[in-house]
């Protein structure tokens, strides 16, 4: 079993990241007893497998995962809903109103064209459609805050372990997040001053996600701007 | 009346100055275009390619979704003021078919599987052309590709070799090309050592195609250290661009 | 990145906001540009050409000379031609294909900017009245879409025939032939198209993207060097009132000034 490359290198797609018994994991597969590098991003070898933190992928939906989107075009029985993925996710009434379609129902007083809304992915089709539900609490239409977009691979830089990244950002600013795995991210504050003070720390993650020590930079760089803010 | 034909090479330099196995200066960059999903930009001698990849996406018109994977679509497009006379902007029939061959290059080195039903569509707009067009194509959109997250099974490599003025040459410029005696280009995935586009222009025989198809490896090796710093150095620039990363309010 | 099919009512609401209390999203004043950059002389086989980034908007002009027969009603003067390329890489809602309504408005309005200013004097470049005159090509690539595509394409296309070299042709009797040297266009004038679009009650300059979207109108003015207008172009479901329209000629005149002083400095 041989690991090819120093943890945490910079490797693209087809380079040979181990041969012999290792567990392929994720953004890697495996052919012919060796295990190569399916996405661009740092090698990362642990007990038994080893896998790719992606610098740049596209998203791929997983049940349970929160997802915000919007609204593209309201069916019968159910919406459409635009989420930046390989395919628009649907959302039907039953995973809505928590009843069945009924044809009295007007579908566009509940989600029109153009609403954005927050929702968990209940299942994936077999040809890669999500199919979503708003029940449950924090979910469903969002009303005010503004949205921004982020690559989906770099959304665990943004949340960090055990959430150290958002829940500081949180403490510091005051603002409520809601983070979507697709990579669009939900930022209400009640300043208007904080809100933008959010986009340039996700401008800053983005770029800087495949760093080291970055928790530690953002919280420098947020109390530097808020002293300066001060002034 | 009768012009002597030009002589391409001299004393064993081509014109532009060349050894045969030299290809010509190169640079790469990715993540280029704002708007698309990955992007490339290429210059290869006088050859500038912009490459913009969108999805795995809807596939629009959906009759032509694929069921059990997603449909690749590549075209090849020149501008009118790419090549001297100025060519008309509508499609041409070796545009036709140079998309089409591209497509083939790029396909086996893509997990289109892992989509049904979607399209991933990448478009290559050549801004200025000067020969091996095609293959610079492939070298740009494999990098957009791999820009764009799309899981791929490696990259793709492509590179010319021909026959000019009696010689075996790597990476034909656009007169060796019109000129010459023979043009091969190939593209092949490196890593996995399979190739992918094979075309032959003109005439070869066995030993001078297995000069030139040797000589194309070799040229795809250079090349290949090209695509691999333009994927690393967007990371390096994104951190010296400090705030700026590509971070959008939608 | 890929953009959401329909912008949302969120997004809307924001901009719309922002814009009611007299700024943009991205900070700017309702009458600031975004930063503009010029690149002249980028494509070494065209006879002239400049890439301009308007924000993150991208064109390229590219201009390409050639001798041909003049149009029949004007006989002895050289032809101009505008034409623009959406391509689809500028934006996943370009799909390839013929130019449409907006590509064909887009070359026209960058044309009658160029021609009304009669920046070019056409009958200079005749060659030999009624049978030959320079075809002289404009070319537009846009490579990147996030707003005002008309601006940045007239700004590149006058930044391109700027540094146009156009072949110089010998008369001999009925023979005309290529001379191995080139002249620069002459170019009398630089006409700057300026666009001011209206979201609520305000007149914007250089909408983005997102902007365009919920814009009820716009308003494209181009203005030659003595503070003239060569070229005026309204689109747009709603209508404009006289003070609007005033307004918006005397925001065109100011930043056409400035935007002409960045071209002659590039």
């Amino acid at each position: 079993m041989s690991q090819l490359f120093e943890n945490r290198s910079f490797v693209v797609p087809g380079d040979v990241l181990a041969e012999g018994g290792l567990r392929p994991g994720e953004n890697t597969y495996r052919l012919q007893g060796k295990i190569y590098a399916a996405r661009v991003g740092l090698v990362e070898y642990s007990r038994g497998g080893v896998s790719v933190i992606a610098l740049e992928s596209n998203y791929e939906p997983r049940v349970g995962e929160i997802v915000i989107g919007t609204v593209m075009d309201v069916d019968l029985g159910g919406w459409r809903v635009d989420i930046e993925g390989s395919s628009p996710a649907l959302l039907n009434v039953s995973d809505v109103l928590d009843e069945p379609f009924k044809p009295e129902m007007v579908l566009p007083k509940v989600f029109d064209l153009g609403d954005v809304i927050v929702a968990r992915v209940v299942s994936v089709s077999r040809d890669g459609t999500p199919i979503l539900s708003t029940l449950g609490s924090n979910l469903g239409k969002v009303e005010k805050g503004r949205l921004v977009r982020m690559t989906p691979s770099k959304i665990p830089r943004l949340i960090g372990k055990k959430g150290s990244m958002v829940n500081m950002i949180l403490k510091e600013t005051g603002c409520q997040i809601v983070i979507g795995q697709n990579g669009i991210i939900l930022v209400s504050c009640k300043d208007s001053g904080m809100g933008d003070l959010v986009v340039r720390v996700m401008q800053k993650i983005e770029s800087e996600a495949h760093t080291t020590g970055l928790t530690n930079r953002i919280y420098e760089f947020i109390k530097e701007i808020k002293e300066k803010e001060k002034r | 009346m009768n012009t002597a034909k030009r002589k391409l090479i001299v004393d064993e330099v081509r014109l532009d100055g060349r050894k045969f196995d030299d290809i010509r200066p190169m640079k790469i960059e990715s993540g280029v275009l704002p708007n698309a999903n990955g992007s490339s930009y290429l210059e290869q001698g006088r050859n500038k390619i912009l490459v913009g990849v969108f999805g795995p996406r809807e596939m629009h018109p959906k009759h032509l979704a694929d069921p059990h994977k997603a449909v690749l679509r590549c075209r090849y497009h020149m501008a009118p003021f790419s090549v001297d006379p100025r060519r008309s902007p509508a499609p041409s029939r070796r545009d036709t078919e140079l998309s089409m061959v591209i497509r083939n290059a790029l396909e086996p080195a893509i997990f289109l599987e892992r989509y049904p039903r979607a399209s991933i569509d990448a478009y290559a707009e050549i801004l200025e052309a000067d020969g091996s067009t095609r293959c610079a194509c492939i070298v740009a959109a494999s990098v957009a590709l791999v820009d764009a997250g799309i899981p791929m099974r490696d990259l793709v490599v492509a590179c010319s070799a021909g026959k000019v003025d009696g010689e075996i040459v790597l990476d034909l410029d656009d007169i060796e090309d019109k000129e010459g005696t023979a043009d091969l280009p190939v593209a092949y995935m490196p890593k996995l050592g399979k190739v992918t586009l094979l075309q032959m222009d003109g005439i070869l025989s066995p030993e001078e195609f297995d000069r030139a198809f040797q000589l194309t490896l070799e040229g795809g090796k250079k090349i290949y250290e090209f695509q691999r710093e333009a994927l690393k150095t967007k990371y390096a620039k994104q951190v010296e661009k400090g705030e700026k990363g590509s971070v959008e309010q939608v | 990145m890929s953009r959401f099919e329909v912008v949302s009512k969120l997004r809307r609401t924001r901009i719309s906001t922002v814009i009611a209390q007299g700024k943009r999203e991205d900070g700017r004043g309702l009458s600031d540009f975004r930063a503009i950059k010029i690149r002249k002389g980028i494509i070494d086989k065209a006879e002239g050409s400049a890439e301009v980034f308007l924000g993150n908007t991208r064109v390229i002009a590219g201009v390409k000379v050639d001798k041909g027969e003049p149009f029949s009603d004007t006989p002895n003067q050289a032809v101009l031609t505008v034409n623009a390329e959406f391509t689809p890489i500028a934006s996943p809602t370009f799909e390839p294909g013929p130019p449409d309504e907006t590509s064909v408005e887009l070359a026209r309005v960058v044309d009658r900017g160029i021609r009304s200013s009669e920046a070019i004097d056409l009958e200079k470049y005749c060659i030999t009245p009624g049978k030959t005159v320079y075809v002289i090509f404009v070319d537009l690539f846009i490579l990147n879409h996030s707003g005002n595509l008309i601006d940045a394409s007239a700004l590149a296309s006058v930044a391109a025939l700027q540094n146009t070299k156009l072949p110089k042709y010998a008369l001999e009797s009925d023979k005309i032939s290529l001379l191995d040297t080139r002249e620069p266009l002459e170019l009398r004038d630089l006409p700057i198209t300026v666009s001011i679009g209206k979201i609520g009650n305000n007149l914007i300059v250089d909408p983005t993207a997102d902007e365009e979207e919920i814009m009820d109108t716009r308003l494209t003015i181009a203005t030659n060097k003595d503070g003239h207008i060569c070229a005026m172009q309204k689109s747009g479901s709603t209508g404009l009132d006289l003070e609007e329209i005033k307004k918006a000629i005397n925001m065109a005149r100011e930043k056409a000034t400035e935007i002409r002083k960045l071209l002659m400095e590039s």
